[in-house]
């Protein structure tokens, strides 16, 4: 079977799966099953065979899994947003569509990706004129103490979600170029490169540190720092940078936890959610502390779609449930059962990225793949690490499935890129 | 370049391990302290989408229900206002619940449903807990509410052959709805009077003379003593070594115990209970649910304990009849150290009333679930054999005496006989302050109704003057 095919194929357990739940959901709230799910169904698959077609006519050598994958994660996103708000998953689906739009729009201007290297200083120029722009007056917004989106007029988005894209494109081109440099020479097996070459790197590790400052989120700090130290020892082969590049990192965190008053407050709340003034105190840890007790609630099985308890008497039980805690909301109701069964397909995901990277011919498509899908993993760590617990939460989306349209646009990018570099590297190492 | 990328997966792969355990922590290994963590408020909140059952008085006007708000969650309302206040109480996520409402949770819940629940959640019907019935009876509560008259007291009458809860007044009262707001709570919390007080079984008050009709009980039974027994009636007779005084000194000479019982002679009855003893004073008294927690399906901590009470090492403690500190001849004319609830008199009424056997008081008579089926029967159970039958009869005609001619002449009924006996407690002397109570039961010849009364404070009122007519109101209004 070819692969187009086998893309084709693999389309129908995610509509299925948008049919069920949505099936499930109709059940818990209006005791019917409402045709209406079976028209969801069939407009999703709609859509996804239009964008199959794109992939099939443009790129038909991608791999096949990577789009049914997200076709996947985004239906779980809609039928559990529309468990929280069936408005908001009405406005998800625009978005979806929205995404796919610039899905395809990528597949197609992009003829060759790798032209992106031309234009990297001023791709990252703007990437970080993106992530600065929430902190400009007037149009800046903030949200739970971290400014991350801006609000112009009746366009809200969130720039980081792009600036990421950018300043991978840019790393990617950059650590292609200098990685024989930065390893050019070494002591003790420690590479010690030359402040000219390490400079542009320490840049980004001040940027990581700018983000924690200016945009005050630890979450998407550590993501694009993440990234970046993935992507040198991607380029470099040397074990001694993201060490080193983590220990920077740690240190910088550890010196803002304790001066910046947000972050601070945010790390305490990890520490201890259960404590009687911070649960109470504003901004505190009662969003952690549901979100915990959320999970418990869940159990192994979960309690079933629509079944768990988001609100009560209009105040909302699990703040955010549509965005930062939608972890918690599945939990909640697909037990741990089935958000396993939601990690292993973003797992699916970031296998299907590094084999793309490991498949590419070139520097560069490596490092924009290994970077991109490294990314996205990182960032499924930071929110689901966030919600069970394991960091402090932050406020990043869960790709694909919070609600969120500068998110999943921008994730379609990636995927985009992500089957564009597939394609090419499968066209080269055909016979 | 490929090496690197197999290394940088494995530590994706490394993270989500975490992530997957982490989620498996909070979903199963801390599962259980999750829930039990008292920031949680899930459980109850989880109550809150249950359509809880009716609370339903015996004439089926209904005291509780639930309404559906919009988010498919269910709020508590209390049609009938605070006329239940206490008895019913309230379920509210905050302050949670109490009364009926707390004892029978599970039932109006549906948590005794088991597989007939899990059934209809399945087949994803709405949740519904059991109706609560009762035998609280509306028009004589409000017959008794009206006739307290805003003083601070209670109004407790029952069925003496079925135990069964007719009317359980405390007052003051309050309107449980408005403790769906917090404003409400903080003002109830903060009000003067103690309004969420059940004063019919957490109410300890010295029960007077009302009390002779135990010693009454304890005398005859035993058989140290007949109706005719006769004793010195002089005021000034010393009890425990201390002169006891009857109501306004009065010398009463040789009299037997139905007179004694009929002017209330405190002298007689103190030297009664001297001779029959603290022993088997006790042992009455237990039979009749003394030293026990007020018997009646309301939860624990809404109920007291009747008793003889010292105050050892600066509190008041419930002590043994046999203890050194108990007087025993002033205990048995209910001064001193002896403390009874309201629902206690009562069901020392109903004792008497249902001749000797003593049938276990319940307000809720059964549940019954969506489908009509029965989930919960309380049937009418005798808690203990105080008295011979003959023994009952007899303190009977005594007590029909105390309402024809003596001290509770006003409690007499038009056409039916009326057994009782008044009681008035001082409760502070220098300023003239006392408790009056009453106690009852008609008619006479077949008791259907068992009723104790009290007023908290009177400015020099009487058990005759003050509690009888509410009595009177009270079985006027059930009897008819």
């Amino acid at each position: 079977m070819s692969a187009r095919n086998r893309e084709l194929f693999a389309l129908i357990p995610a509509t299925l799966l948008v049919m069920a739940g949505f099936g499930a959901v109709f059940i818990q709230q209006r005791d019917v099953v409402a045709d209406a799910s079976l028209t969801y169904g069939i407009v999703f698959l709609g859509l996804c065979l239009a964008a199959h077609l794109v992939i099939r006519v443009r790129l038909p050598d991608a791999d096949p899994y990577l789009f049914p994958i997200v076709a996947v994660l985004a239906s779980i996103g809609l039928v559990v947003i529309y468990r929280v708000d069936d408005e908001l998953a009405r406005e998800q689906a625009q978005w979806f569509v929205v995404g796919l739009g610039m899905f395809t729009a990528t597949l197609i201007a992009l003829r060759d990706y790798r032209s992106l290297e031309r234009y990297r200083y001023l791709i990252a120029a703007g990437s970080l004129l993106l992530l600065l722009l929430p902190r400009l007056p007037g149009i800046g917004a903030q949200a739970n103490g971290a400014y991350l989106g801006i609000d112009a007029g009746p366009l809200t988005f969130q720039p980081a979600e792009f600036a990421k894209i950018g300043i991978i494109v840019f790393l990617a081109s950059y650590l292609r170029d200098t990685r024989q440099l930065l390893v050019a020479r070494s002591f003790a097996g420690i590479p010690l490169p030359k402040l000219k070459h390490l400079g542009p790197l320490l840049v980004v590790w001040g940027l990581a540190m700018m983000m924690l400052v200016v945009i005050r989120d630890l979450g998407s700090s550590l993501m694009f720092f993440g990234g970046f130290l993935a992507m040198l020892y991607v380029a470099t082969n040397r074990v001694a940078f993201p060490v080193a590049g983590f220990g920077l990192f740690a240190l910088g965190a550890w010196f803002f936890a304790n001066t910046v008053g947000h972050v601070q407050s945010r790390i305490d709340a990890w520490r201890d959610p259960f404590d009687r003034v911070l649960y109470d105190s504003d901004g505190g840890s009662f969003q952690i502390a549901q979100s915990l007790f959320a999970q418990a609630d869940g159990g192994v099985w979960g309690r079933g779609f629509g079944e768990g308890l988001l609100q009560v008497g209009g105040l909302p039980f699990l703040p955010a449930a549509q965005t930062d805690l939608i972890y918690a909301v599945i939990v909640n109701e697909a037990g741990l059962v089935g958000a396993c069964g939601v990690l292993l397909v973003y797992l699916l995901l970031v296998q299907r990225g590094m084999r793309i990277a490991v498949l590419a011919r070139d520097g560069f498509s490596k490092l924009l793949a290994a970077g991109l899908t490294t990314v996205v993993a990182l960032q499924v760590f930071v929110i689901v690490g966030g919600v069970t617990k394991v960091i402090p939460l932050t406020g990043v989306t869960l790709p694909f499935v919070s609600y969120g349209g500068s998110s999943i646009v921008a994730n379609f990018v990636i995927v985009a890129l992500l089957l564009l570099v597939s394609d090419r590297a499968r066209r080269e190492a055909r016979p | 370049m490929n090496g690197p990328i197999i290394r940088v997966f494995s530590v994706v792969l490394l993270l989500f391990g975490v992530l997957m355990y982490f989620t498996t922590r909070w979903t199963v290994i801390e599962r259980d302290g999750l829930r039990d963590n008292p920031l949680n408020k899930r459980a109850l909140l989880e109550e809150q989408r249950v359509h809880r059952g009716a609370i339903i008085a015996a004439d089926g006007s209904t005291l509780a229900r639930s309404t559906r708000r919009r988010d498919a969650t269910y709020s508590r309302r209390y049609p009938q206002d605070g006329r239940f206040a206490q008895t019913v109480g309230y379920a509210f996520l905050s302050p949670g619940n109490a009364g009926l409402e707390r004892q029978y949770n599970g039932e109006l819940l549906g948590r005794d449903a088991g597989l007939d629940r899990a059934l209809r959640r399945l087949q994803g019907r709405e949740e519904r807990g059991s109706d609560l019935r009762t035998s609280l009876d509306p028009v004589a509560q409000q017959v008794a509410i009206d006739a307290l008259n805003g003083r601070a007291g209670a109004v407790v009458a029952l069925d003496p052959r079925s135990g069964r809860v007719k009317v359980a007044a405390s007052l003051l009262d309050y309107d449980p709805n408005v403790l769906r707001e917090r404003k409400g709570q903080e003002q109830l919390n903060s009000a003067k009077g103690s309004p969420l007080l059940n004063r019919t079984t957490a109410g300890l008050y010295p029960p007077g003379s009302t009390m002779k009709v135990v010693t009454a009980i304890a005398a005859l039974d035993s058989g140290r003593f007949t109706p005719g027994s006769v004793i010195d009636g002089s005021s000034g007779i010393d009890i425990s070594g201390v002169p006891l005084s009857n109501a306004g000194g009065t010398d009463y000479g040789r009299i037997d115990l139905t007179t004694a019982l009929t002017r209330s002679v405190n002298t007689v009855w103190a030297q009664v209970g001297e001779q029959v003893g603290k022993r088997t004073m006790e042992r009455y008294m237990k039979r009749l649910g003394f030293y026990e927690k007020a018997e009646v399906d309301l939860p624990a901590a809404e109920r007291l304990t009747s008793g003889t009470y010292c105050r050892k090492d600066g509190d008041l403690q419930l002590v043994p009849a046999t203890d050194d500190c108990v007087d025993i001849g002033r205990a048995a004319i209910g001064q001193d150290v002896l403390l009874a609830t309201p629902l206690q008199m009562a069901m020392v009424a109903a004792t008497v009333a249902n001749g000797g056997r003593l049938m276990r008081p319940v307000i809720a008579t059964r549940a019954i679930d969506a489908e009509g089926r029965t989930t919960l029967e309380n049937q009418p159970e005798e808690m203990s054999t105080v008295m011979k039958p003959s023994a009952a009869r007899d303190l009977t005609a005594m007590m029909t005496r105390v309402v024809q001619e003596g001290s509770g002449t006003a409690a007499a009924l038009l056409g039916i006989e009326v057994a009782g006996k008044t009681g008035t407690a001082e409760r502070d002397v220098s300023r003239n302050i006392t408790q009056p109570w009453f106690i009852a039961f008609a008619p006479a010849d077949s008791p259907r109704i068992a009723i104790a009364v009290t007023i908290e404070r009177t400015i020099g009122g009487f058990g005759g003057t003050d509690a009888a007519p509410i009595a009177k109101a009270v079985m006027e209004s059930l009897l008819r």
